[in-house]
């Protein structure tokens, strides 16, 4: 206790002390024992540049996914085909906006602005997750984007609840439960299209044939060719690798496909009884790159709409601005009557 | 469709035209999903489509199948207002709809939840809600009436737009146990206040007449409401019979 008190002290003065070279290996000392302690960095500690710009770009990303990640669900609000389905939808996406605000809070408390980063994303200086630039093609779409892309973004976020950096580890743990809660929705959309008539059960096998090599993709390039992987893992921003995770999905998604009735569109998975998990068919990295570079099958039409709500918000946010700049100089509204 | 049973007609009447507003509200605002201005409007349009979404389930499920009455009437059986049904436009429409119908809804549900009709309980749960919905709206239209002067021009011009609408709301239902008169008057007392905080002026046209006169209430709508329907029913009257 007296130690982490005593490092905690050193971590926090780290924040407005002169950046003499002697001081700031003391601090990245006091750094690297707190992350080796597996103790919590606050907004306030010291912490090493290339750890503060890994967790922006990957927070911020984040908080992108969120934003763009509304659009392909929201494609099929208006045309839900029970009112208690249009609910569950539209609260999802309700949320969706909410992970966006948590997680553009805690990019923020790393030094930048919700502004910056959203004029990053506009400009595509900043990227969004991959599986966005999938289009929405039926209703069962929006089940398989439940089971399989919130199953992939849990499998790949609940170890970010114990990531180093503390708000970034909190947001994580508000978000986590929603997911989850949307991913079982997801499952039981499917299931309920599977157990129906023959077209509901073809639209369902029809969208998770088209979902389920896009979201192996989630977790990103095979280690070998992760750029952040190693550092982000000694940092304990990442605790376990992407082959790894990948591989945790799979063998959570072939006993629920199972158990859906439906079937994964890869002809070599199958259950390797030495290693303990199943093994599956090569992935197609040609699409992931060219999808990441702005190639995929959305990717125009996603920022687009995005830019084109920022645009035609902009006159809002104005009013915003101006009427709250003229209401907190003591002026009363009706002084403002006059103008009318 | 013979979705409307016969065993209470006023209370089918009321609860479908209470319904349908909110059904149909419901819908527009739903259209907002991924085009709001800020992050936090993404949020709160949301949540208020989802409550007037819950509203609607309560209401249609009082005189049948939700789906089926939401579903597979045709444009000529829904009884929503003409108010709700008009399309979002900008955010300056949006939000003059809302603050329309939102002060509108507001009255006249405290009043249902004072009595002791059918009404009451679903009244007296919506009205805390509706009370969230009203602030809402009037505080965007206090931002934008008194905001630029371009949210000032735009946001007049909605409160213009839509006022020949607004005549229909008092228009008697039958089987809903209100005082009309004076629901008309609070609201035009209430909304008169808003206008005037917001430094907007309250439109001089009529506020109803051959075209609106409680046309929607007898299923006598405007030409974007049958288009909004095609797309809310076309998935589930594609795959008649199925469940979701």
């Amino acid at each position: 206790m007296a130690t982490a008190a005593a490092r905690d002290t050193t971590r926090s003065q780290a924040y407005d002390a002169p950046d003499g070279a002697a001081d700031t290996a003391e601090y990245a000392r006091a750094f690297d024992a707190a992350v080796a302690a597996d103790e919590r960095i606050e907004p306030r500690d010291w912490m090493p540049d290339a750890y503060r710009a890994t967790l922006v770009r990957q927070i911020a990303q984040h908080a992108h996914s969120e934003i763009i990640g509304m659009q392909p669900e929201a494609n099929w609000i208006t045309r839900a085909p029970s009112l208690r389905r249009k609910a569950i939808l539209m609260a999802k996406v309700q949320d969706e906006a909410g992970h966006g605000l948590y997680l553009y809070s805690a990019a923020e408390t790393l030094g930048t602005s919700r502004d910056e980063l959203l004029d990053k994303l506009h400009s595509g200086r900043q990227k969004y997750s991959s599986i966005f630039n999938y289009p929405t093609l039926t209703w069962a779409d929006v089940g398989a984007i439940g089971w399989l892309v919130d199953g992939a973004a849990i499998t790949n976020q609940v170890p970010l609840c114990r990531c180093s950096y503390g708000p970034y580890a909190r947001a994580m743990v508000r978000i986590c439960k929603e997911e989850s809660f949307h991913q079982r929705q997801g499952y039981e959309l499917l299931l309920a299209l599977s157990k129906g008539t023959p077209e509901q059960h073809a639209m369902a096998q029809d969208a998770v044939d088209r979902w389920w090599w896009p979201s192996l993709m989630m977790f990103g390039p095979p280690d070998d060719e992760s750029q952040h992987s190693a550092q982000s893992m000694a940092w304990k921003i990442k605790r376990h690798s992407n082959d790894e995770l990948r591989q945790r999905f799979v063998d959570i998604c072939v006993p629920q496909a199972e158990s859906l009735g439906l079937t994964l569109p890869d002809p070599d998975l199958k259950w390797n009884e030495e290693r303990g998990h199943y093994d599956f068919g090569p992935i197609d990295w040609t699409e992931f790159w060219e999808v990441l570079k702005g190639n995929g099958p959305c990717n125009e039409q996603r920022l687009t709409r995005r830019r084109r709500a920022h645009e035609e918000g902009a006159w809002v946010r104005e009013a915003a601005a101006a009427h709250a700049a003229k209401h907190t100089n003591g002026q009363t509204v009706e002084t403002g009557a006059a103008r009318a | 469709m013979t979705t409307t049973p016969a065993k209470d007609t006023a209370l089918t009447t009321a609860a479908l035209a209470l319904g349908d507003d909110a059904l149909v509200l419901s819908h527009r605002l739903g259209e907002w999903a991924g085009h709001a201005p800020v992050l936090e409007e993404e949020v709160a349009l949301a949540n208020i489509a989802l409550d007037l979404l819950g509203q609607a389930r309560v209401l249609l499920s009082m005189v049948g199948d939700e789906d089926e009455l939401a579903y597979l009437r045709e444009e000529r059986a829904f009884r929503n207002l003409q108010l709700v049904e008009q399309p979002n436009g900008d955010f300056a429409h949006t939000i003059a709809r809302q603050l329309y119908f939102s002060t509108y809804q507001h009255l006249l549900h405290t009043e249902l939840a004072a009595g002791d009709g059918p009404f009451a309980p679903l009244a007296a749960k919506a009205v805390k809600e509706v009370a969230y919905h009203r602030d809402h709206a009037e505080q965007w239209t206090l931002r934008l009436g008194d905001g630029t002067d371009e949210s000032h021009t735009r946001m007049q011009r909605a409160v213009d737009a839509l006022w020949r609408h607004t005549g229909e709301m008092f228009q008697p239902v039958e089987g809903l146990d209100a005082d009309w008169t004076g629901l008309e008057t609070a609201w035009l007392e209430r909304i008169t206040e808003v206008l005037r905080r917001a430094t907007l002026t309250v439109p001089e046209g009529p506020r109803t007449g051959a075209w609106t006169a409680g046309a929607g209430r007898q299923g006598l709508h405007t030409e974007p409401f049958g288009r909004m329907l095609a797309e809310m029913q076309h998935l589930h009257r594609s795959h008649p019979g199925a469940t979701w």
